[in-house]
C-alpha cells in the first residue's frame, strides 16, 4: 500500500494520524480514497470543481504530481505521497 | 498563548534583521500543552522562494516544507507554525497572509526596519478563518527586542 504523509495542520481531520496506508493504483484514487476514510479532509483538498485546490500541492517522491501525470500520476506499495500545503502570504 | 524560547527568538529576530528589506520565513516547532499553549523551542530557517518581490512577499517551497514535516517526525517535535517578517510594515497579517494561511499553525510575525525589530505578534486562524491574536508569554513581553 502506498503511504500518505497528512501535514500537521491536517492531521486532526485524521484522528492526529501523521502517515496514512492507502491501497489504489493512481494518485486520483489516494485522493478519493483518503477523503472517503476521511470526510473532512475533502474541503481542504478538493476545490468545488472537484480538482486538487490550487493552495494545495501534492508530490509523489521528490517530485510534484503536476509535474508528472497529475491526478494520473501511477503509485506503487512503495510510493511516498506528501500532501504540502501552499505556504506565503506578505505584508500588505 | 504561546511561548518562544530565547534562543529561537534571538534567531528569528537575526534572521529577520539580516534579510532586511526582503521578507524572511522559517518553521517553528515544539511541543504544546494540554491547555493549547505552546512552548517553541526550535526554528527552522528556510529561503524565501518567492520569485519576484520579495520586500512584500513570501514563499515556501514544496520540498523545504517536506523537509520541515519530515524532521519534526524525525526529532519527536510538533510543527506548530510559520514565522515571517514584515519590513517596514507593522506585525498585523495581511490579506495576502489570510488567504494562504492554514488551521492550527502558529504564524509570528516579526516588524523590522534596518536596525532594529520593532514588534513581534503571533496569530492563528479561528473557525471562520480570520486572523485572532495569540498571546505571549509574560516572559516574552519582558525580553527586550
Amino acid at each position: 500500500m502506498a503511504t500518505v504523509i497528512i501535514p500537521t495542520p491536517l492531521r486532526k481531520f485524521t484522528n492526529q494520524t501523521a502517515k496514512v496506508q492507502i491501497e489504489a493504483g493512481t494518485i486520483g484514487e489516494v485522493i478519493d480514497r483518503i477523503t472517503l476514510d476521511f470526510p473532512e479532509l475533502k474541503k481542504h483538498l478538493i476545490d468545488q470543481q472537484g480538482g486538487i485546490r490550487s493552495f494545495v500541492n501534492i508530490f509523489a517522491g521528490d517530485e510534484d504530481i503536476r509535474d508528472l501525470q497529475k491526478e494520473k500520476t501511477p503509485v506503487t506499495h512503495s510510493t511516498v505521497i506528501s500532501i504540502v500545503p501552499a505556504i506565503a502570504g506578505g505584508s500588505f | 498563548m504561546i511561548v518562544v524560547e530565547s534562543g529561537p527568538l534571538a534567531e528569528m529576530k537575526a534572521h529577520a534583521l539580516t534579510t532586511f528589506p526582503d521578507e524572511c520565513c522559517g518553521f517553528l516547532y515544539g511541543a504544546e500543552q494540554s491547555d493549547g499553549s505552546r512552548m517553541i523551542s526550535k526554528v527552522l530557517e528556510v529561503t524565501n522562494s518567492k520569485a519576484g518581490d520579495k520586500k512584500r512577499r513570501f514563499e515556501i517551497s514544496g520540498k523545504d516544507y517536506m523537509l520541515a514535516e519530515k524532521f519534526a517526525l524525525e526529532n519527536d517535535l510538533l510543527l506548530l507554525g510559520i514565522y515571517h517578517s514584515h519590513p517596514k510594515h507593522p506585525a498585523i497579517p495581511s490579506e495576502h497572509d489570510r488567504i494562504a494561511a492554514l488551521p492550527y499553525f502558529s504564524y509570528v510575525i516579526l516588524s523590522v526596519n534596518p536596525e532594529n525589530i520593532d514588534h513581534i505578534r503571533s496569530w492563528q486562524l479561528n473557525e471562520v478563518s480570520q486572523f485572532e491574536e495569540e498571546v505571549f508569554s509574560p516572559e516574552h513581553l519582558n525580553q527586550s527586542i
